[in-house]
């Protein structure tokens, strides 16, 4: 034996540790996956060792492979045992592999509960570090809501370490368990004032991470934080706190005004960076949120923007950087400021760090005016050019025509300028955003109507240049654009100079070999070019160039006939029969120019991108109705679809009516008019341009006549765009020139009134478009909905916190407790048992009280039901001698109300201990509702509690008597109606016959001196727990103290113990036992399967004490956990229990039970009460009955009763649970 | 809020992982893959600052890095962190290290990343800066360790023991000599120090110290 251990021990030295397994990888880096593997197969043997240390090698090895991406999941119940270890050293590395791969999904998390307890509890700090620190990584909501209070305990410890770890965990919990925000907060906004100043800046840390989300419920705290901004140095607290106050200042203008003055004091006094910037910041948010009317903050904003211009023409790239993020906040609300950087930030443009550039870029964005686009745009332009690396100068293009296009192209005052822009922007290659150019082409073109012919030049151009673009024909190169020059050529072809060229142009064979789209679009226009075309030569003398055209058509198009693209193919095959038609008409000599361009004739305007979604659906309209009836067979397939589309929409059939459709394109125009007058958001001509319009420059001295169309795109020199920049220039000048004259003249009519406009820069307003910018709206349906985009997600678990901090705790927010005594318990026999001397209403008051209290969400009725049957409980429990309860009033009120900690009761001298055998959460709510509500141990004096006590008694009273009449009335209400399609809930029928007594209570242990008898009940808020009731009855006439309730342990069943306590330790009894009286504890089991009825060993360990002596004594039992302890009575509707039995997942399995004489009603009441179930449908001799399990398996009875034979089927998702369970009713029948 | 503390080297291997929000390992990998990209492509003058790779959170989250001599140590922030403060948080981590390991190279990170994390753990928990007073980081390390050594002193002489107990029962021939040689093995050759983060001691201008 002792060999065996040796030699472990020395196997173990020969184990590989971390550092030989990095060197071991080190020297295999040509086979690194293999030996890696081998690595993992040892990992798995030292893993399947018991000696821990071997464990916890593996582990940590683990841990390492963790990180170069290798699934470790599998180990995750070996890393909860290496957790588990009580060496500091072990627990260490278990705790690190599990906060490296522990998450949400980790099922072994649930195991770890009462482990990670005991951690926290640990008398060793650093146990308790550590084991907050892995919590911190891996906390669920399970483990939130079970842990929260432990580690709100621990917020108040006396080590400051422990403290600033259980402060800032709290903020995990809190996103886990929101419930906990409300009761922990007090003592977290207590740490903002701890004398640590790690704990201190824990406590801010958490409090503004809670208030970014949800600024609006810390707005209370802003006195607490302005103290602390003025008082405290630490610059991280400092930081924080200001920019907390950042997020809370939009929400209250008063604080932002208040905290000007500080600030600026801060951001003239600090020489630390973070903090000045920090600082600059939140003044910048606090001028944001207040009203710009206010003269003396220019001075701020002025600091601000001066100390930014200190940090981005600082050497430090850093802080180039920050002072450009900032400068970017600054420019929504005081562009003016940021406008006179303008150098500056050009400047950062040419940084050869590519985020300061991007971030300068995103500054030029918000800095363009009018005045200063074509400018800022050529510079730009430059960039574009030098740029290196295709990332940065596609970003650039997308800056340049965000710039351009913002708020519907506020800022251009040229079109022609910006379509050559455009047209320049082409040349950029190997971009990825030829769509993008594309998009704004067609966008410009169809809104800017004044541009179509100019536009169309242009585009006409490209086409013809179109193999500089070819090159590039990737998805979304900058060939799309051809894509928008050919729609562009097309659709406005009445502009062109010389559509037969473009028409050419467009049906070279090279473009075959362009995207399909893009064909599929050249086709089409070239259909829509040949209209015009023939238009044009019809009209002309020479008829033989019609025909010549319709010619080219032919001999061109069959080269897209066999193209690959099937839209390509399919428009190419239509469009030449078309033409051939065509060229037949022409050749009888008959004019078709008209009826070709008809085809094509009808204006398209532009929609709003979320059009579509907007189109309200008109009332009384149902979208998944049929239309028609389903086609029945009977119909005949060769009415074809149109022909319905034809008859519903007949004006779209014929739409060349010109006569019809002018009359009402008109009256819609109007309409259409009406609605953009009233519309603000719509961008009318202004009139003063339209007045400009007239006696500016006029659509003469558009340039287009200065471009020749037949120069090459690459136009070396300058670039075109340039040539608008100064003829731009020229227009200003001479538009200023005039304006002066009139204003002269204006001043000499009206002599010192107007000064302004003749000195200074000319202002936004004086610079007016070159042409009229009708833009045409994008069409959006009448009466479309306003916007309602919700952009919140849903998901985000902040929202979740969003709680009102400032309303008082409520008694029901409690945290819960561990406890023995869970809310939903009830306990038929407890009060019987323990009833004192009461009046008899009184009694079952209080009775009736805790049971609804129990089963608030449960059924009435079904309540009712049971206090009916604890009655006859009651009744039948003859035993209890009357007069010595009377000698114990105030601890078996305790017991019956639940309520009182037994450390309360004035007979008692038991120590105030272990949170478990005081509270349940009602406990400490009924005993401290006022005081501390996060203090469960909380020890008043006894006086007050007592007082409590009555107090509470007589709203208990009060509250039991409108209860009881709501009761009655509900019964009433169930008399009247009581038809037999009500489903019964709980075997209840009010009619049938009494129930026989019923008690689930059965015997634990018996000797002369004491009486246990048991009751084991599922805790539906854990699934893997249950709660046995144990009532001590003392036989004896001695005094029974110091009891001790000890069980010995199954792998699968655990006793739950408190902190620190060993695993062999057995629970106080929390009470006392005078001769004769009894009493109840409850306990609590962990259980893990429960599959399987299971039994456990135990002992109970007392002192008799009688007058003269004292023994100690011991009484063993067996605690029997039977399948049905597990199930919980749980209501279920017709419906849901329908679709459960639907799903096919159940497993069925049958039982049928002889001899059974007893009515139906009592048959299914026995069920229900001894077995947990609850009646789903009950009809005539059959019902449908349900329960679930404590870990969620849905068990389901059909019992139908014939005579004495009784037949139950039954399903569950577990098949064993259900074995067992039926044997378990089987027993039930058997004894009776 | 940190969302992701990353070191990795000049070649991008990891040499320390630990994320605040679970991502699968593949996707850590990736997430590795992606940052070591992003940062390595930059000039040592340029700002430390990122926005975020597309993998851990887009433009939500900064990328704010540092990088010494072949390491590269990135931590991955959102807004609520000031930029500064974070660079000076790596400041610390590393000072930290230099303190711990006496001189810390590439090859204690390699060697000693469960060590690394313990320090790290100290430093910052659960996403939230915990410590940034570099004497109380080093101080909490070196009690724990302390604490560590104090339970495993039994364990080094176990092997002596063992060793003991073999020659006295004679029995187990071959098990001497490989107790002898797992001896030996405990006094590991020194780990030659050649990589050695070089100016561990460069402050960020004109930043005081925290």
């Amino acid at each position: 034996m002792a060999l065996k251990i040796v030699k472990g021990s020395i196997d173990r030295m020969f184990d590989k540790n971390l550092q030989d397994l990095v060197r071991g990888i080190r020297n295999h880096k040509e086979d690194e996956a293999k030996y890696i593997s081998t690595c993992i197969d040892e990992i798995k043997q030292e893993l399947k060792q018991d000696n821990i240390a071997v464990k916890a090698n593996a582990v940590c090895k683990l841990t390492y492979l963790q990180m170069l991406g290798y699934d470790v999941s599998w180990a995750a119940f070996n890393i909860v045992e290496v957790m588990s270890s009580s060496k500091f050293t072990y627990k260490r590395i278990g705790y690190l592999a599990a906060s490296q791969c522990f998450h949400e999904g980790t099922d072994v998390i649930m195991l770890t509960t009462n482990q990670i307890r005991k951690d926290l509890s640990s008398p060793n700090q650093y146990d308790t570090g550590v084991a907050l620190t892995g919590l911190s990584c891996f906390v669920t909501p399970d483990l939130a809501r079970d842990l929260a209070n432990d580690i709100m305990t621990l917020m108040s410890h006396t080590k400051p370490y422990i403290r600033k770890k259980a402060v800032l965990i709290m903020y995990k919990v809190f996103l886990k368990y929101p419930e906990s925000l409300r009761p922990a907060f007090p003592r977290l906004k207590e740490k903002l004032e701890d004398p640590d100043p790690g704990v201190q800046s824990a406590a801010v840390n958490v409090i503004c991470e809670l208030a970014r989300r949800n600024p609006k419920n810390y707005l209370s705290l802003a006195p607490l934080f302005f103290k602390l901004m003025t008082s405290s140095t630490n610059n991280w607290v400092l930081i924080k706190i200001i920019k907390l106050f950042g997020a809370l200042t939009p929400l209250e203008p008063r604080l932002g005004k208040k905290l000007i003055e500080p600030l600026t004091n801060l951001i003239h006094s600090t020489s630390a960076m973070s903090l000045l910037y920090e600082c600059v910041n939140t003044v910048i948010a606090v001028l944001i949120s207040l009203s710009s009317g206010m003269p003396n903050h220019s001075a701020s904003i002025q600091l601000c923007v001066q100390k930014l211009r200190i940090l981005i023409e600082d050497s430090d790239q850093n802080l180039k950087y920050l002072g450009l993020l900032a400068m970017s906040k600054i420019l929504k609300t005081h562009p003016k400021s940021v406008q006179s950087h303008k150098d500056l930030i050009l400047q950062c443009l040419d940084d050869k760090d590519e985020s300061i550039r991007l971030r300068a870029l995103d500054l030029l964005y918000g800095m363009v005016s009018k005045k200063n686009l074509m400018e800022i745009v050529k510079k730009l332009m430059l960039h574009v050019d030098k740029a290196e690396g295709t990332t940065y100068r596609d970003e650039l293009l997308t800056k340049i025509i965000d710039i351009c296009s913002q708020n519907n192209y506020q800022y251009i005052t040229n079109f022609e300028w910006y379509i050559s822009i455009l047209v320049e922007l082409t040349r950029l290659e190997g971009t990825r955003h030829g769509h993008l150019i594309a998009s704004q082409m067609l966008d410009v073109a169809i809104r800017v109507k004044a541009i179509r012919g100019f536009a169309v030049a242009q585009m006409a151009m490209l086409l013809d240049n179109a193999h500089l673009l070819t090159g590039n024909t990737q998805r979304n190169g900058i060939c799309e654009v051809l894509y928008a020059a050919a729609w562009i050529c097309g659709e406005f072809s009445e502009h062109l100079e010389d559509p037969m060229h473009t028409l050419e142009a467009m049906l070279r064979p090279k473009v075959a070999t362009l995207p399909g789209h893009i064909q599929a679009v050249y086709v089409q226009n070239a259909a829509k070019l040949f209209a015009t075309v023939l238009r044009k030569q019809e009209g002309a003398p020479d008829s033989q160039a019609a025909q010549e055209t319709s010619q080219l058509l032919i001999d061109r198009l069959p080269l897209f006939v066999q193209s690959a693209n099937l839209e390509v193919q399919e428009r190419a095959s239509c469009i030449l029969q078309l033409v051939k038609y065509i060229q037949k008409l022409q050749q009888k000599d008959v004019e078709v120019a008209e009826e070709v361009s008809a085809l094509f004739a009808g204006e398209l305007n532009p929609v709003a991108p979320k059009a579509q979604k907007k189109v309200p659906v008109p009332e009384g309209l149902d979208l998944d109705a049929w239309i028609n009836d389903p086609p029945s067979e009977s119909e005949s397939e060769d009415e074809k679809p149109k022909a319905v589309f034809a008859k519903e929409e007949p004006k779209h059939t014929r739409p060349r009516h010109p006569e019809v459709d002018e009359k009402e394109l008109a009256r819609r125009r109007e309409a259409r008019k009406q609605e953009q007058a009233n519309n603000p958001f719509y961008i009318k001509s202004s009139p003063s341009s339209q007045k400009v319009y007239q006696d500016a420059p006029g659509v003469e001295h558009i340039p287009v006549v200065q471009i020749d169309l037949s120069v090459p795109l690459k136009v070396p020199g300058m670039p075109m765009s340039d040539q608008y920049v100064k003829l731009e220039e020229e227009r200003r000048q001479k538009e200023r020139a005039e304006k002066k004259k009139k204003e002269k003249k204006k001043k000499r009519e009206k002599r010192g009134r107007g000064k302004k406009g003749d000195s200074g820069p000319e202002s936004e307003e004086d610079i007016t478009p070159a042409h009229q910018v009708d833009i045409v709206t994008e069409e959006m349906p009448e009466n479309a909905l306003p916007s309602d985009d919700d952009d919140k997600d849903p998901n985000d678990p902040h929202k979740a916190l969003d709680i009102d901090l400032d309303k008082p705790l409520m008694d029901s927010e409690k945290l819960p407790v561990r406890t023995h005594r869970p809310e939903v318990l009830k306990s038929p026999a407890e009060d019987g048992d323990g009833e004192p001397a009461q009046a008899e209403p009184k009694k079952r008051s209080s009775k009736e009280k805790k049971e609804k209290k129990k089963d608030k969400d449960k059924d009435r009725k079904k309540s009712k039901e049971e206090k009916k049957k604890k009655k006859h409980k009651r009744d039948a429990e003859p035993e209890e001698p009357v007069e010595e309860q009377m000698e114990e009033p105030v601890q078996s009120e305790a017991s019956a109300e639940v309520a009182a900690p037994p450390t309360s009761t004035p007979t008692e001298e038991v120590e105030p201990t272990p949170p478990e055998t005081t509270s349940t959460p009602e406990t400490t709510s009924a005993a401290a509702p006022e005081s501390e509500p996060e203090e469960p141990k909380d020890t008043e004096p006894e006086e007050t509690k007592s007082s409590k006590h009555k107090k509470k008694k007589q709203k208990k009273e009060k509250e039991d008597k409108e209860k009881k009449k709501k009761k009655r009335h509900h019964h009433h209400h169930h008399h009247s109606d009581g038809a037999g399609d009500e489903s019964v809930q709980n075997g209840t029928v009010e009619e049938e016959e009494p129930l026989p007594p019923m008690s689930n209570y059965c015997l634990l242990a018996e000797n002369s001196y004491i009486k246990m008898v048991c009751d084991i009940q599922g805790n539906l808020q854990d699934g893997s727990q249950v709660v046995v009731s144990v009532i001590f009855e003392n036989k004896s006439d001695c005094f029974l103290k110091s009891m001790e309730f000890n069980v010995l342990d199954s792998l699968n069943s655990k006793l739950q113990r408190p902190e620190g306590a060993g695993p062999h330790d057995g629970l106080t009894v929390p009470f006392q036992l005078p001769p004769g009286v009894s009493n109840e504890a409850r306990f609590v089991f962990s259980v893990q399967s429960i599959v399987m009825p299971q039994k456990l060993k135990g002992t109970l360990t007392f002192i008799v004490k009688s007058e003269d002596s004292s023994t100690h004594e011991k009484l063993d039992f067996k605690l029997h956990f039977t399948c049905t302890s597990y199930l919980i009575t749980t209501p279920c509707y017709s419906d849901a229990y329908a679709k459960l039995l639907e799903s096919g997942d159940l497993k069925a399995s049958s039982l049928k039970l002889e001899g059974v004489n007893m009515p139906f009603h009592h048959l299914l009441a026995r069920i229900c009460f001894h077995h947990h179930f609850s009646v789903v449908e009950r009809i005539d001799s059959c019902a449908s009955m349900y329960s679930r399990s404590i870990q969620g398996h849905h068990v389901c009875l059909l019992v139908k009763t014939s005579g004495e034979t009784v037949s139950i089927d039954a399903k569950c998702d577990e098949p064993s649970l259900l074995g067992n369970v039926l044997e378990e009713i089987k027993q039930t029948f058997s004894r009776c | 809020m940190i969302k992701a503390i990353l070191i990795f080297n000049n070649h991008g291997k990891p040499r320390l992982i630990r994320f605040y929000q679970y991502f699968a390992e593949d996707m850590q990998q990736q997430i590795i893959r992606e940052t070591f990209h992003l940062v390595s492509k930059r000039d040592d003058n340029v700002c430390n600052f990122l926005e975020g790779g597309s993998l851990i959170g887009g433009s939500d989250y900064k990328l704010i890095y540092r990088h010494y001599a072949t390491l590269y140590f990135v931590f991955c922030v959102d807004s609520s962190e000031s930029e500064l403060g974070i660079l000076d948080l790596i400041q610390v981590f590393v000072e930290t290290l230099d303190k711990c390991f006496e001189n810390v190279c590439e090859l204690d990170l390699i060697f000693h990343m469960d060590k690394v994390h313990y320090i790290l753990q100290e430093v910052v928990m659960g996403g939230m800066v915990l410590e940034t007073n570099m004497n109380e980081i080093v101080a909490q390390v070196e009690l724990q360790n302390r604490m560590e050594k104090s339970e495993s002193t039994v364990w080094v002489f176990f092997p002596f023991f063992c060793l003991f107990v073999c020659l006295l029962q004679g029995g187990l021939s071959a098990a001497p000599a490989r107790a002898v040689s797992a001896v030996k093995n405990m006094n590991l050759p020194e780990i030659p120090r050649n990589i050695n983060i070089g100016d561990i001691n460069i402050k960020v201008p004109s930043l005081s110290p925290f």
